[in-house]
C-alpha cells in the first residue's frame, strides 16, 4: 500500500472541509438558545419545540411526503420502462427524439421546465394542486431513474435473458423473473433518487402548485427569503439527519449484499 | 409465477379487451359529464390505458415503447410548443392573460386569425430593453466563471480520490454523494448564516482580529459564486473521478520510462485522458447554472442579474406570461448548443466504454 502524497491529502481534507463545514455550522446553530441568530447564546432545543408546534410546517411536510412517494413510485415504473426500451428496444421510429427527451430534462434549467409545465396544466386543469406537482416531478424524475437503471441493464449479462426465452418464457415472464431481479438494486436506487429529487424541488413545485398544496421547500423558501430563521435551522438539521441515516443504512446494506454475493460465489466454486 | 399466470389466462380469454372497452366507456363518460375538476385528466388516463391494452394485443413491443414515449411527448415536448406559442402572443387582462387563444369552434377562419395575430412583438421588446440582454450576458458571465472555479476546486479532490487506496474509495465517494442527497435549498441557506453581516464568517474574522469592521458578503455576486461552487461541486467531482479511476496506470509508467517527469506525465497523459470527464462536468455545471433561480434570489443582491430570476419575477410579480415565455424561449435557444454538445459527449463516452 503506497502512501498518499501530501498534496492529495491536503486537497482531500480541504475539499471535504468545504463540503461539510457549512452544514455542520448550520446544525450547531440550530441548538443556539440566544435571540441573535449569529451569536452563540447557550445550548437549547427550543427552536425544535417551536417547529413542532407550527402547524404550517407539519402540513407542508405531510404534503411533501405524499407528493414524493407518488412521484417516486410513478417515475420508477416509467423510468424503468424507458431504460428497458432504450437499452433493449432496438431501433424504432423516433428513437433519437425519444432518447433526446430522456436526456434533456437532466440538464434543463428548472425555471424552463416549471414554466412550460405550468402553461400546459393551465390548459388542462381548472385548478392545480398535488396532482400537477406529481405529474411535473414524475416527468423529470423518470429521466434520472432511466439513467440509473440503464447503466445497470448495460452491465448485466444479456445471455441470461436469452436463455430464459430459449427455454420458452414469454417476454413478459422473462422481464419479471430474470431481468427485474437482476436490476432490482438499480430500481431501488432509482426510487430513492426520485423520492429525494421530489423532496428537494422548489422551483418546479412553486410553478405547478395550487391552493392547499404548499410543499416544504416552498414554505422554507418563503420563510428564509428575508433572512436566517432559527426554526429553519432546526428543520434543516432534522432533514440532514434523516438523509444521513438513510444513506448510511442504504450503503451499509448494499455493502453487505455485495459481501454476501462474493461469499456465495466463493462457496459455489 | 402466479401473477403472470393470471395475466396470461386473462389474455387468453380476451378479458383484457372487455376491460379496455369498459375503461374507454368510463373515460368518455367522465369527459362528457365533466362534473369534477380533473375529470378530463382522469378520463384521458382511462382512455389511454384502454388504448394501451388494445395496442398490447396488436404489437407488444410498440405498446411498451409508447408508454414512456407518449408521457414525455405530452409533458415535455408539448409544453415547449405552448411556451413558443404564448411567446408570440400579446398580453391581455383576461384569464388566461394573453391573446389570441385558439378557438377550434370557429373552424378555418379561427385558425387563420389565430396565426395572423401571432407576432414577434415580445422578442422585439426583449431586444429593446437593456435589462434583458444585460441579464443574459451577466448570467453567461456568472455561469462561465463559476464553472471554471468549480473545475479548479473539483479536480484536485477527484484526483486525490482516485489516488486514495482501494478500501477508502467507496467511503470518499459516499462523502461526495451525501451532500447531493441533502436538500439543495438547505445547502444554499446554510451560506446565508455564514456570509451575513452578523454571520459566522464575519464574527470569526472579527474574533481573529483580521478585520475591524464586518465585511459585506451576503447579497453580493461573491456570495453567488460561493453558493454555486458549493452546491454544484459534486456534479463536477463525480464525472472527473469516474475517468481518473479508469485511467490505466501503466500508461503513466510508460511515460516515465520514456523520460517524462511526473509533472509532464500529468499534463501529457493524465489530463488529456480525463478530458471526457472534465467536459461532462463542465456541462453539468454550466447548463443548470445559466438558468439558476434559488442561488441568486437567496445569496445575490439587487444588482445580481440572472435570467432565471428575471423569468420567475416576470411571471409571478408582473404576471406577464408572453414576455416570460419569450425570455424562456431565448434561454432555451442559448442552451440548445451546449445541451446537444453534452449529449454527443455522453454518447461518445458510452460507445468508448462498450
Amino acid at each position: 500500500m503506497k502512501k498518499m502524497s501530501w498534496f492529495n491529502l491536503t486537497s482531500l481534507t480541504l475539499g471535504f472541509a468545504f463540503l461539510y463545514i457549512p452544514m455542520i455550522i448550520l446544525v450547531i446553530f440550530s441548538f443556539n438558545g440566544g435571540r441573535n441568530v449569529a451569536i452563540w447564546g447557550g445550548f437549547s432545543t427550543k427552536w425544535y419545540g417551536e417547529l413542532f408546534h407550527d402547524e404550517k410546517f407539519l402540513d407542508a411536510a405531510w404534503v411533501t411526503l405524499r407528493v414524493a412517494f407518488a412521484t417516486a413510485t410513478l417515475s420508477t415504473v416509467l423510468g424503468t420502462i424507458t431504460a428497458y426500451v432504450l437499452v433493449r428496444g432496438g431501433k424504432f421510429y423516433g428513437r433519437t427524439l425519444f432518447s433526446g427527451m430522456t436526456y434533456a430534462p437532466l440538464v434543463m434549467p428548472d425555471v424552463i421546465l416549471g414554466l412550460s409545465l405550468l402553461l400546459l396544466f393551465k390548459a388542462m386543469f381548472n385548478q392545480m394542486g398535488m396532482l400537477t406537482i406529481v405529474l411535473a416531478h414524475t416527468t423529470f424524475a423518470m429521466c434520472y431513474v432511466s439513467v440509473v437503471v440503464s447503466s445497470r441493464l448495460l452491465t448485466f449479462d444479456q445471455s441470461l435473458e436469452e436463455a430464459a426465452s430459449d427455454l420458452g418464457a414469454s417476454a413478459f415472464d422473462t422481464f419479471i423473473n430474470v431481468t427485474l431481479p437482476n436490476i432490482a438494486p438499480a430500481v431501488i436506487s432509482g426510487w430513492l433518487l426520485a423520492f429525494t429529487l421530489s423532496l428537494d424541488d422548489l422551483v418546479i413545485a412553486s410553478f405547478t402548485t395550487g391552493p392547499g398544496a404548499t410543499t416544504l421547500p416552498i414554505e422554507i423558501f418563503s420563510e428564509v427569503r428575508r433572512g436566517v430563521k432559527p426554526q429553519i435551522n432546526a428543520l434543516s438539521t432534522i432533514m440532514i439527519a434523516i438523509v444521513t441515516v438513510g444513506v448510511l443504512i442504504f450503503s451499509f446494506s448494499s455493502k453487505r449484499r455485495t459481501l454476501k454475493r462474493i461469499a456465495d460465489e466463493q462457496q459455489a466454486n | 409465477m402466479r401473477f403472470s399466470q393470471t395475466l396470461e389466462s386473462a389474455y387468453a380469454s380476451k378479458a383484457d379487451l372487455v376491460l379496455a372497452a369498459l375503461l374507454a366507456v368510463a373515460g368518455i363518460a367522465l369527459i362528457w359529464l365533466n362534473q369534477a375538476d380533473g375529470s378530463h385528466f382522469t378520463g384521458g388516463l382511462l382512455i389511454a390505458f384502454a388504448v394501451f391494452v388494445t395496442a398490447y394485443r396488436i404489437n407488444r413491443r410498440l405498446a411498451v415503447i409508447a408508454v414512456p414515449y407518449l408521457w414525455l411527448l405530452v409533458f415535455f415536448l408539448v409544453p415547449f410548443i405552448i411556451v413558443v406559442k404564448i411567446s408570440l402572443s400579446d398580453p391581455a387582462i383576461a384569464i388566461p392573460p394573453y391573446t389570441p387563444t385558439l378557438e377550434l369552434s370557429e373552424g378555418w377562419t379561427g385558425l387563420k386569425s389565430f396565426f395572423g395575430d401571432l407576432d414577434f412583438e415580445n422578442f422585439e421588446f426583449l431586444a429593446s430593453d437593456p435589462l434583458y440582454y444585460t441579464a443574459y450576458l451577466s448570467s453567461a458571465k456568472i455561469a462561465i466563471i463559476s464553472t471554471a472555479i468549480t473545475l479548479l476546486v473539483a479536480f484536485p479532490i477527484a484526483y486525490g480520490m482516485a489516488k486514495a487506496s482501494e478500501e477508502w474509495r467507496p467511503t470518499l465517494m459516499m462523502l461526495v454523494i451525501l451532500p447531493f442527497w441533502t436538500s439543495f435549498l438547505i445547502r444554499v441557506y446554510a451560506w446565508m448564516g455564514i456570509l451575513g453581516r452578523e454571520g459566522f464568517l464575519n464574527s470569526f474574522l472579527l474574533w481573529l482580529g483580521i478585520i475591524d469592521d464586518p465585511l459585506t458578503m451576503l447579497n453580493t455576486n461573491f456570495a453567488v459564486y460561493v453558493g454555486i461552487v458549493y452546491t454544484y461541486l459534486p456534479f463536477m467531482i463525480l464525472p472527473i473521478y469516474a475517468t481518473l479511476e479508469k485511467l490505466d496506470v501503466s500508461l503513466l509508467e510508460a511515460a516515465e520510462d520514456l523520460g517524462c517527469t511526473r509533472t509532464q506525465g500529468f499534463w501529457l497523459v493524465t489530463l488529456p485522458l480525463s478530458m471526457p470527464g472534465i467536459i461532462a462536468g463542465c456541462f453539468l455545471v454550466f447548463i443548470p447554472v445559466l438558468g439558476e433561480f434559488v442561488i441568486p434570489s437567496l445569496l445575490g443582491g439587487s444588482d445580481t442579474l440572472m435570467i432565471g430570476k428575471i423569468l420567475y419575477e416576470e411571471f409571478f410579480s408582473n404576471r406577464d406570461w408572453p414576455v416570460a415565455s419569450a425570455v424562456a424561449v431565448i434561454l432555451l435557444l442559448i442552451l440548445v448548443v451546449p445541451i446537444v454538445l453534452f449529449q454527443r459527449n455522453q454518447q461518445k463516452q458510452a460507445e468508448a466504454d462498450q
